[in-house]
């Protein structure tokens, strides 16, 4: 079986209006970056990192992950059967990874100066941000040529009808690809490894504003599992959706196993969690928290229901459950990740809500993601199916 | 090798195993960062607040050498009355009154003024969490200083003061992050901190830190009543006036919080009372620079993890090449 594109009409419903949407990002971004922040935002000096950095660079690197926890399934583990997940993750990944840096930019106020963080007589390698920085600049790169083969084989069938001298040098080109991309996937496992767990530790030198709840020096572990978890998910939901779309019976048994993965993780997680605000003496702050401690247990319950739902043996094959628990994953991770970064972060007097442009922003790299997904799947050949007839309404547009 | 469930199962531990080793285990042999101590020549401020008459010339005054804007909250926009620091307000200061507020200096029905600006801490979360040195420390002086041509603008910096002090333009167009860097500009033509320069009742008092540590050991030791003298501006300059002790709570805030400051502070009212938070002993940045690099001592540990994950990629691949052999064999 081979990966195909899935051909289909570029303008449909849902690509209409992720490009209206994108349209609206487009304007207010040339707002903000030639108006100063407060035109767009609601940012503050006693919330200065808002929704932005909370969701589309923080929980959103964590979606990000499918791509990072797959790869480390199927070539470290040497899973060769989830092999059909690596391309449509790949792709979700390098999406989230390059809105999450455009974010970036959209977000810090001295953008012009932005490509200090690349420049090494800048570097403060006391920062926990500029390793953070450098190497998700550097994960991001590592992104676009781990899917440079679905490009590749795209040029190849398309000069392979013209013929000639081209066809023949992107086969080289193909195959020197296929010869060097273990090393690109190495590379693309460890470093998520490394500022997926910085993002943790990010939080640290912000000391007492955070709520012990979620101020600890594992910080690091934590972020760390929660992007493990999180790529889980998003890879069960992708597939679930998959093999829904193309009802393939056979991908039910594929997804019980990783659901295993993800139930490792999960499990790690809620113990190494709770296990630390024992041994640091912080479980009284869940009688003083308020709202904070009814947002700790809204993250969970998220976290644990998967764990209860996926017990049964004969429940890990079901399609429904495996949907349940993903997107139980799934919000469980952004909401653990927004609350770290923006909900459990409080200075006295200060108060914050994101407003309508910055909402407007966030939706909007969203719609960057669904638009360029969807037409990407549509003219690249990403996902690996039977037969085209069998795709669904959405991705097919029709 | 088949795909057993055993091996399944033991793959995934040790992978995993390692994975998580190379992030948490070098703990094993901690890069515990040691603690930052205070510069030889440091600079600072004493601020008395009871002193302070809240008389607010060391605003205005900040304002001429920052050159800052007058930031208005009343109807009329006629008065320039900051209500906290911001970025175009370096200094400020805030009233403290309790009950009847009368009795200065007391925090049972009292009153008492206090003074924020940066405290140009020891161990500074902005110079540690800054990741293009837009923020530095002067090794001589300790002086905390802004570079605006470095900076990117991330904020980090805001986020992580304990003390609140640094601000950002977010109105502007062209922003920067504003700061107490100590009246840089005076200091450099023998002049000393505008603050302190103007200060009628030497509330704010300008010098090393050693001295101004030794004049608020000596203000501690005084009897409350007992009539002594305080130095105007700086403790050298021979502008005096006397008067009785005052009541002290007995800490100067600064001497130990988040590994010390070089702006401290006397005051009789609690310090927690009036807007300063209460904090370790211990920067919080030295524990996230003690985790950073212990992970990223000499990069051995990534080094070491991406080690094992090519070993287990380039398998990969060569099962993944046989595999398409077998197919092909197979057609």
């Amino acid at each position: 079986m081979r990966m195909k594109q899935l051909g289909g009409p570029y303008v449909t419903k849902t690509t209409a209006i992720a490009a209206t949407m994108v349209g609206i990002l487009g304007i207010l971004v040339v707002v903000r970056l030639f108006f100063g922040l407060r035109t767009v935002s609601n940012l503050n000096d006693g919330v200065t990192w808002g929704l932005w950095l909370a969701y589309d660079v923080v929980a959103g690197t964590a979606i990000a992950c499918g791509g990072y926890s797959v790869a480390l399934v199927v070539y470290i583990l040497n899973k060769g059967q989830y092999h059909p997940l690596v391309r449509p993750a790949v792709l979700a990944s390098m999406f989230g990874y390059a809105l999450g840096g455009f974010s970036v930019l959209v977000d810090i106020s001295r953008w012009w100066n932005f490509w200090h963080i690349l420049w090494p007589s800048y570097f403060n390698l006391n920062s926990v941000l500029i390793e953070v920085a450098l190497c998700i600049s550097a994960y991001s790169t590592i992104l676009i040529l781990e899917f440079a083969p679905a490009v590749v084989e795209r040029v190849v069938e398309w000069t392979g009808y013209r013929g000639g001298q081209l066809h023949a040098i992107t086969l080289k080109i193909e195959k020197i690809l296929n010869k060097v991309i273990f090393v690109l996937i190495a590379v693309g496992i460890t470093l998520p490894t490394m500022h997926q767990s910085s993002l943790g530790t990010m939080l640290i030198p912000l000391g007492n504003f955070i709520n012990p709840l979620w101020q600890t020096p594992i910080l690091p572990l934590l972020f760390l599992l929660t992007a493990l978890s999180t790529g889980y998910g998003v890879v069960m939901l992708e597939a679930t959706l998959v093999s829904d779309r193309f009802s393939r019976p056979s991908e039910a048994g594929i997804l019980a196993g990783l659901s295993r993965y993800m139930m490792v993780v999960v499990g790690l997680f809620l113990v190494i969690r709770w296990s630390d605000l024992i041994y640091r003496d912080k479980l009284h702050y869940l009688l003083s928290s308020g709202g904070l401690t009814f947002a700790f247990g809204v993250e969970n319950l998220l976290y644990l229901t998967p764990l209860i739902l996926l017990w049964p043996k004969h429940r890990r094959v079901g399609p429904r459950y495996q949907f349940i628990a993903a997107i139980c994953i799934l919000s469980g991770s952004i909401f653990y990740r927004m609350d770290s970064y923006l909900i459990a972060y409080h200075r006295a007097g200060w108060h914050y809500f994101p407003s309508v442009s910055e909402l407007l922003i966030t939706f909007g790299m969203i719609a960057v993601e669904v638009l360029g997904y969807t037409l990407i799947v549509k003219f690249f050949p990403i996902l690996e199916i039977e037969s085209v007839h069998h795709v669904s309404p959405v991705l097919a547009g029709k | 090798m088949p795909l057993t469930r055993r091996n399944f199962i033991m793959r995934s531990a040790s992978s995993g195993a390692a994975a998580l080793c190379a992030v948490t285990a070098p703990s094993a042999s901690a890069e515990v960062r040691e603690e930052k101590t205070m510069p030889p020549k440091a600079l600072g401020l004493l601020f008395d607040a009871t002193l302070c008459i809240g008389c607010k010339s060391c605003v205005t005054a900040c304002r001429e050498a920052n050159h800052t804007h007058p930031e208005f909250s009343t109807e009329d926009h006629l008065w320039d009355t900051p209500l906290d620091l911001s970025a175009d307000t370096l200094t400020v200061i805030k009233a403290y009154s309790q009950g009847e507020g009368v009795n200065k200096d007391q925090e049972e029905n009292g009153y008492e003024f206090i003074k924020k600006s940066c405290l140009h801490c020891v161990d500074p979360s902005c110079v540690s969490v800054c990741p293009v040195t837009a923020m530095t420390k002067d090794p001589d002086t300790g002086v905390v200083s802004y570079n605006p041509n470095n900076c990117i603008g991330c904020r980090y910096c805001v986020a992580a003061c304990p003390f609140g002090v640094p601000r950002f333009e977010y109105k502007e167009a062209v922003p920067r992050l504003r700061k107490c860097e100590l009246c840089k500009e005076r200091r450099a033509v023998g002049e000393i901190p505008a603050c302190a320069e103007v200060c009628p009742t030497g509330a704010t008092l300008f010098g090393t830190v050693k001295e101004l540590s030794a004049e608020a050991a000596r203000r501690h030791q005084l009897t409350p009543g007992e009539r002594t003298v305080f130095p105007r501006k700086t403790l050298e300059a021979n502008d005096v006036h006397e008067k009785p002790a005052p009541h002290y709570v007995k800490e100067t805030y600064g001497s130990t919080q988040v590994g010390g400051t070089q702006v401290q502070l006397l005051s009789g009212v609690p310090f927690d009372k009036l807007g300063y938070p209460d904090l370790p002993e211990k920067s919080f940045v030295s524990t996230s620079e003690s985790i950073q690099h212990t992970i990223y001592k000499g990069m051995i540990a990534p080094a070491v993890l991406f080690g094992c994950f090519l070993l287990r990629t380039r398998r990969s691949a060569k099962h993944d090449e046989n595999d398409d052999d077998d197919q092909q064999g197979g057609k």
